[in-house]
């Protein structure tokens, strides 16, 4: 256990510049403000995406001038261009997957939280923290200038199979958008690398006093998990990022055989497109992970505060984390069990794919058990909390369905995928964020959030989240697939017209309720009600972070860290409401 | 001027929630804060047990309105399809069950354990007993479902039956092209760089390859004899693509440089079909489900299942496109070591 000096504590004032202090912090929580506001802007533009395709989807016989006057030659009269319309769901998928649910949710929340509920005064390297976002940074800026380009940004889809991915020949989007997004993805790696050893190395080495694994609050022990899964397999990623590269610009075939395209008879022989694949979907897989993770941590300390109970079994809960991310490496093919893969192997892949149902319903009964005879107070970072394990078991069960690979020969990239995994680690992640966001806002600003906004729009997202996605099952059952521009010409899909107008007018009714959640987050920082010394703990928590000031210096703690004497879920023990962490415990105190 | 009332509206709309909510913050002030938590406490439970209750009568009211025109209820078109339709409602009991238990508990206990001064929280920390229950149910369950699955996975991408019909299928942007191996049940051997339209030869078929010369190819419309196996052999000139048959549950990748194979057995004709869904101008489609480029959407094919009889005038009337082509044949040039013996497997 490491005991720290006071060494660069608050004692001394930091007089930084406006540089040092917002820019170029070094402090994890302003880094955290810059990954939480980074992730919101790119919602923003990864949502708007969303409600632009769902209009094609919902009204392909109608024209929308302000289209026109909005993307210019993209859509010409009104009408997407069919090139853009996939150049818009690529962007929509990339952004949410990488941008939002990687970088704004554990970004934000490993940095803001690993430190304060372990008790450090900051990441074991702050500047390789630094670092780590601004490298994030310009893997932004090289994804955003992509949707500038004269020939558009990368549109064959967010998993980029080549050949599409690698020949210019083969659609707009693979020209110079494809490099672009290959480029932004690469220093995204590099970000995620840095960020992750780091949260690895800050919570194995910088716990205070006390604070054994086993009292770790359990946010951060799916930040510890999630750090692990992407330091091991964002590299690959890489590795599969700089082939496509060299397949592309180099002459090599290592995704490439036997293509005729356009006209031309391509020298490329014996390389494999599935190579492709098995590369991606090794960061693919674990990927969904790394974004569902820190959501259910979240989710977990959340329910257990507002229910004023311990979180239950809670190493049944570390246990599932540890099962899950080991199984979320053996999975990986799941996604490819129509590529004509050996059925031998397929087996292994549905036999692990349906064993990660067993950690998560552990982790599902676990919250129900948590939410049995407690004392709830609906907060909004509760209701969020709630909202992500019902979606979480909707979105969860289906996946029975597609990794058994039987199934997957009917239901693979049609609409029920897309609802599968929009309600498990799509929607159900972003209610995690939302969740967290609610909760640690008074942490993170030092005011309250306003309670009737936030019910708003929790009540708004989730009704929308199932009218949107629920609907979609019953598509993907007549195999209505993914990533049509148009349904109009198909005898099998075009029943579903009407439906499909449905979901894009409710699409763009929840969009625009988010900005409830973004005015009332702007708003809320200057304007929300302020934290008093006496309420400085407003949720009444165990945990640690709540022992700093209201407005935590660089170094978090203005004194010593204080010394942690058990684990973070003692709530409403032997009749007291909640016990926080760093209370020693009393001789007459009941042993659980 | 119809675009500025809709922004004016939403905006105003926008403003008065905002004036509302601030306002609220004022009220909760003045009426004392705790009370005014409890109160909104009280709403949101009573809120969690609405949407549970609005919620299931949603689930069936959806079921009504969509199920009728999923595929499911017309059976499926293919022997497999009706072994994955019986899976698919196993699945379908498990998982429902297990949902409707799981939905009802979560918005049922929000509800029946909101905040009240009367109760305390129960300190409850761990129940081995307990964490038993929900590791071990779920494995059984998941177990069979395992099994089911990997019996019926293994059954479908087994081998073909000695007596399946071959039928090429070669996916490219956009479109998909038909080749029978004619009389003698082998399909000619192709080589990518023989690929050339002008001379006939938009699939690269070998032409020094004998068996090619009674090869048919036809774009688009696939003709299959009812009850009798097929066997796709799939390839993809330029990016992936996939063969989805949504009426037969199957699909399989076209992918470049690597043919894949599938087999299934067609159980009812397009016409019995037509019947059965009540739509006259009911075709087996064959969709791209795999992204392939700007035009992956009109990536549209046809089955066409009918009788022997049926199938037999049709081929009757194909012509080998190796006649077509023979005009541009000057000599056996190409060096038949290169090209690629694809499958000589035949009736």
């Amino acid at each position: 256990m490491v005991v720290h000096d006071t060494e660069h504590a608050a004692h001394e004032p930091h007089h930084q510049s406006f540089i040092t202090k917002y820019i170029f912090s070094q402090d994890h929580k302003m880094i955290s403000k810059q990954y939480m506001v980074t992730g919101i802007i790119w919602a923003v533009i990864g949502g708007f995406f969303s409600v632009i395709f769902r209009l094609q989807l919902g009204f392909p016989d109608q024209t929308f001038p302000f289209l026109e006057d909005i993307f210019g030659h993209w859509a010409k009269g009104g009408r997407l261009d069919t090139e853009f319309y996939y150049a818009l769901v690529t962007m929509h998928g990339t952004i949410l997957v990488f941008f939002v649910l990687t970088a704004g949710l554990s970004g934000t929340f490993s940095n803001f939280l690993i430190p304060l509920q372990i008790g450090a005064r900051d990441m074991a390297s702050p500047f390789i923290n630094m670092l780590s976002y601004w490298v994030f940074f310009i893997a932004s800026v090289f994804m955003f200038s992509s949707l500038f380009l004269q020939t558009g940004p990368a549109s064959g889809g967010w998993t980029i199979y080549p050949p599409l991915s690698a020949l210019g020949d083969a659609m707009d989007g693979s020209k110079a958008g494809m490099d672009f997004w290959l480029t932004s993805i690469a220093f995204f790696i590099i970000s995620v690398l840095l960020g992750g050893l780091n949260y690895i190395t800050t919570v194995l080495n910088l716990r205070t006093k006390g604070m054994y694994m086993t009292r770790l609050p359990l946010t951060v022990w799916s930040f510890l998990f999630t750090a692990i899964l992407g330091v091991l397999t964002f590299p690959v990623l890489l590795s599969a990022v700089v082939l496509l590269l060299f397949d592309r610009h180099l002459g090599t075939s290592f995704y490439l055989s036997d293509i005729v395209i356009g006209g031309k008879i391509l020298p490329n022989e014996g390389g494999s497109p599935i190579l492709f694949q098995h590369l991606f979907w090794f960061l693919g897989h674990p990927e969904v992970y790394i974004i569902a993770l820190p959501a259910m941590g979240i989710t977990s300390e959340v329910i257990s505060t507002n229910a004023r109970k311990p979180i239950f079994g809670y190493m049944a809960m570390v246990g599932s984390f540890f099962a899950i991310a080991s199984l979320s490496f053996l999975v990986w093919a799941h996604h490819m069990f129509v590529t004509g893969m050996n059925p031998f192997l397929g087996s292994f892949f549905v036999l692990f794919t349906l064993l990660i149902a067993v950690p998560s319903s552990i982790k599902t009964f676990n919250w129900l058990t948590t939410l049995w005879r407690g004392n709830i107070r609906f907060t909004p970072a509760m209701l969020f909390a709630i909202g992500f394990v019902s979606l979480f078991i909707s979105g969860g069960l289906t996946g029975i369905w597609l990794g058994n690979s039987a199934l997957d020969f009917h239901l693979h990239d049609t609409y029920f995928v897309i609802a599968h995994f929009h309600l498990v680690m799509g929607v159900a992640s972003m209610f995690g964020m939302f969740a967290g966001i609610y909760h640690w806002y008074p942490k993170m600003f030092g005011r309250m959030m306003n309670n009737t906004l936030a019910y708003l729009h929790f009540w708004i997202s989730l009704v929308g989240a199932y009218f949107i996605f629920w609907p979609m099952h019953y598509e993907g059952l007549a195999g209505m697939p993914r990533r049509y521009y148009d349904f109009s010409n198909w005898e099998s899909f075009k029943m579903f017209s009407g439906l499909n107008a449905f979901i894009s007018v409710t699409a763009i009714i929840v969009f625009a309720a988010q900005f409830l959640f973004i005015f009332n987050f702007f708003y809320s920082m200057y304007k929300g009600r302020k934290l008093t010394e006496r309420n400085k703990n407003p949720w009444h928590s165990c945990t640690m972070e709540w022992t700093t000031p209201i407005h935590p210096p660089h170094g978090n703690w203005t004194s010593e860290i204080p010394e942690v004497h058990r684990w973070p879920y003692d709530y409403g023990k032997d009749g007291r409401d909640f016990i926080a962490q760093t209370e020693p415990v009393g001789a007459d105190e009941t042993k659980h | 001027m119809n675009t500025f009332f809709l922004i004016a509206i939403v905006v105003l709309i926008f403003l008065v929630i905002f004036q509302i909510s601030k306002a609220s913050e004022y009220v909760s002030i003045l009426k004392g804060e705790e009370k005014a938590r409890k109160q909104s406490n009280k709403i949101n439970g009573f809120l969690m047990i609405a949407f549970l209750i609005f919620g299931l009568i949603g689930v069936w009211w959806c079921n009504e309105l969509f199920y009728p025109k999923t595929v499911l209820p017309y059976g499926s078109a293919s022997s497999q399809g009706e072994k994955i339709d019986t899976m698919m409602w196993i699945t379908i009991i498990i998982t429902g069950v297990v949902f409707f238990i799981t939905q009802i508990l979560l918005f049922w206990f929000s509800f029946r354990y909101q905040e009240s001064d009367k109760r305390k929280a129960y300190y409850f920390a761990n129940n081995n007993k307990l964490e038993l229950v929900w590791t071990g149910v779920p494995a059984i369950t998941l177990t069979i479902l395992v099994v089911f699955g990997l019996k019926y996975w293994f059954k479908f991408t087994a081998d073909a039956p000695k007596n399946a019909q071959l039928i090429e299928i070669t996916g490219h942007q956009f479109g998909w092209e038909i080749r029978y191996p004619g009389k003698d049940g082998i399909l000619g051997r192709k080589n990518y760089k023989l690929t050339d339209p002008a001379k006939n030869n938009s699939l690269g078929v070998d032409w020094a390859d004998a068996a090619s010369h009674d090869d048919i190819h036809v774009p688009t419309t696939m003709h299959v004899v009812v009850n009798k196996p097929v066997k796709l052999v799939i390839n993809s000139q330029d990016v992936v693509h996939d063969v989805g048959l949504p009426q037969f549950r199957l699909k399989m990748d076209a992918v470049p440089g690597t043919p894949t194979t599938i087999w299934f057995t067609p159980v009812v004709t397009t016409k019995e079909m037509a019947k059965r869904t009540g739509n006259p101008d009911f075709v087996y489609e064959i969709a791209c489900d795999q992204m392939c480029g700007k035009g992956h959407f009109t990536m549209r094919g046809v089955i066409v299942v009918e009788t022997e009889k049926e199938y037999r005038e049709w081929m009757i009337k194909q012509r080998p496109e190796y006649l077509k082509a023979k005009q541009f044949i000057t000599s056996v040039s190409a060096d038949s070591s290169k090209t690629v013996a694809l499958e000589n497997q035949g009736h």
